[in-house]
């Protein structure tokens, strides 16, 4: 199935490219996603050898500090930036399998709901209405709390608060598709609703789907992040940034570095996608194009 | 108007129902049954079990117990919290107005600063204020607030020493009987001198941290209101008639933008919950957020339960405030399909 055709690649490319920001936020990523590939390599240390000579190191900028704990050592003589390179794959896996999760579930019940209508549709959507009168993040605490603490169960928690968003997303694209001449003309040629849904209709829908699944990455990176430090997500000695965070907590009056370094992480890598994700917005949407 | 009001309160009805159901499955979900969990680790006997499970009605179906659940909640019943034996309605409604009030102070700073950060972005479109503003803002819809609060607290506490690490008051040198459980309120009412000063002292950096996000929307999504607005006719026809610029853009096109800015700002009342439970686990913040992180670490189900129900439905009253306001300000949404 090609959901898009090569032309409209390109043409999305050459609008993303004008954005400075977009550009910017892109080869950041592109840094993260060359820690997430070579962590092996590039990090200096093993993210949970413990170093009993070096506790509480600060960066080597400083006078205390000294080669080659690049970014300082934390609490218990861990490296800060091999932690770091290797808390990237954490987040990007979490962003991948989340976001991943939400838009297949999510675009087949938004198909589902804006094709069928009907009783379908009210059972769907009222479904949706109930998960999105809890607050996001409280409701991934309350479903973590159930299912107990671990990153495994906060992916899909919050996979699951960001389910509404997509339903919603591709039933209002449905809705506005469905009896368009081409949709009209397919099915008339006899083609069956499977191939309706999702040869004609889920192609024309993708744009917007693209941009919210962007953002939700972002998302689902803070919110996991959000969950590690308050305990509920990944847990020590696992290099989430989040977890990091946590762990840190209690040295912010004598260590700094174990502190700053895991939020900038968190802060930059979000920013960036952001920063993407708004980007593809412009280049995707014919209306901003023009302005 | 009162069809408008009526039809909207009778579509938040299948929601409630549905909020109420899933609090109820919750616990269901739990590994174990209720009266596992609620006899503890040391465990009871079989009679008294037997005695716990006909006194909690889960001898009965399913279906029936939900609507017993419902019956309760109904009756402002939300069952007992496992660790104090307290309801769980009175340890909530005790903690509210903590988090009331740093909610009240955060909007405030949010509205405050991002509004005109929204407008003088829109005016300035395409030049350094705009990109250096809404730069700001994306930033600020970036960040991490949990790490953002630690971030301030070793600036401003730790090394400057100008703010308190943690609490509501100065309570060694000021001590008063709540009243209305609002700190700033409360010390106003007990006279005493500079009580009101130490709970602003308090309160300002929890405030700031918990302003972020909300902020950075507001300040986005005021500049695309007055955008739009400032491409419209009336604009062009009121510099026309050579109306001063801040005339033109404070009253023509503010007062229209704000219809915008009122439901965005409305729509952050649930991310100001959740965020809410950040900021008030890092300030030690006796909120309810701080409460609900408490109540799931020490597996307190029956206040997990009703802290979730009662703010959704806290989120869910002031959804249908924003959206009765929205139809008073715009007789379109009222009148139209």
């Amino acid at each position: 199935m090609k959901l898009f055709a090569d032309d409209a690649w390109r043409t999305t490319w050459n609008y993303f490219k004008e954005s400075k920001g977009g550009l910017l936020g892109l080869g950041f990523l592109g840094l993260v996603m060359f820690c997430v590939i070579f962590a092996d390599i590039i990090a200096p240390f093993d993210p949970s050898l413990q170093n009993r000579d070096a506790l509480l190191l600060p960066p080597i900028w400083t006078e205390a500090g000294h080669w080659p704990y690049i970014l300082g050592t934390d609490a218990v003589g861990r490296d800060v930036l091999s932690r770091l390179i290797y808390g990237a794959r954490y987040s990007m896996f979490i962003g991948f399998v989340v976001v991943s999760l939400a838009v297949i579930v999510g675009t087949l019940l938004g198909l589902l709901a804006g094709y069928y209508q009907g009783w379908v549709d009210t059972v769907i959507m009222r479904l949706m209405d109930v998960i999105l009168a809890f607050p996001s993040l409280l409701l991934a605490l309350g479903l973590v709390a159930v299912l107990g603490p671990g990153l495994v169960n906060a992916m899909y928690a919050i996979a699951l608060v960001m389910l509404p968003h997509f339903v919603r997303l591709t039933r209002a694209n449905v809705l506005s598709e469905k009896n368009r001449d081409y949709v009209v003309a397919s099915r008339i040629v006899g083609a069956s609703n499977w191939r309706l849904m999702f040869n004609s209709i889920l192609p024309n829908c993708m744009a917007p789907l693209i941009v919210q699944a962007t953002l939700s990455f972002s998302n689902a990176i803070l919110d996991a992040a959000a969950l590690g430090f308050l305990g509920m997500g990944a847990q020590p000695p696992i290099p989430e940034w989040g977890a990091m965070l946590a762990e840190a907590r209690e040295f912010i009056s004598r260590a700094w570095w174990v502190v700053t370094f895991p939020g900038l992480a968190i802060l930059l890598t979000v920013l960036s996608i952001n920063l993407v994700g708004d980007a593809l917005r412009d280049a995707l949407d014919p209306r901003m194009r023009r302005s | 108007m009162f069809k408008f009001i009526l039809g909207k309160i009778i579509l938040l009805i299948p929601t409630f129902l549905g909020i109420t159901l899933a609090a109820f499955l919750f616990v269901r979900l739990l590994p174990g049954d209720p009266v596992t969990i609620l006899s503890g680790e040391r465990g009871i006997s079989e009679e008294r079990r037997a005695e716990m499970i006909a006194q909690l009605g889960l001898d009965q179906p399913v279906i029936v117990q939900y609507f017993t659940y419902l019956k309760h909640i109904l009756q402002g019943d939300f069952g007992q919290s496992i660790s104090t034996h307290r309801p769980v309605v009175e340890e909530f409604f005790e903690r509210l107005p903590a988090t009331l009030e740093l909610a009240f102070f955060a909007i405030l700073i949010a509205v405050l600063i991002g509004v005109p950060a929204g407008i003088i972005a829109a005016v300035k479109r395409g030049r350094w204020p705009d990109h250096v503003l809404m730069g700001s803002a994306l930033t600020g819809y970036s960040m991490p607030i949990f790490w953002w609060g630690l971030l301030l607290i070793m600036l401003f506490s730790t090394i400057l020493g100008w703010t308190p690490v943690s609490g509501r008051l100065d309570i060694i040198n000021y001590y008063f009987d709540p009243v209305t459980g609002f700190m700033t309120v409360d010390a106003w009412l007990s006279g005493q001198e500079g009580a009101v000063k130490s709970a602003l002292h308090h309160l300002i950096l929890p405030s700031v941290v918990l302003s972020t996000i909300p902020m950075a929307v507001i300040a986005r999504q005021t500049r695309s209101a007055m955008l739009e607005v400032l491409g419209e006719d009336y604009i062009r026809t009121a510099y026309a008639k050579g109306l001063p610029t801040w005339r033109v853009i404070g009253i023509h096109a503010l007062r229209n933008a704000m219809i915008t800015v009122v439901t965005v700002i409305g729509l952050q009342v649930g991310s100001l919950m959740a965020g809410a439970v950040l900021t008030e686990t890092i300030f030690s913040w006796p909120g309810v957020g701080k409460w609900m992180i408490d109540a799931i670490s020490h597996r307190d189900y029956p206040a997990v339960q009703g802290g979730l129900l009662f703010i959704s439905m806290l989120v869910m009253l002031v959804n249908l405030i924003v959206d009765l306001m929205y139809g008073w300000i715009n007789p379109r949404v009222r009148d139209g399909k």
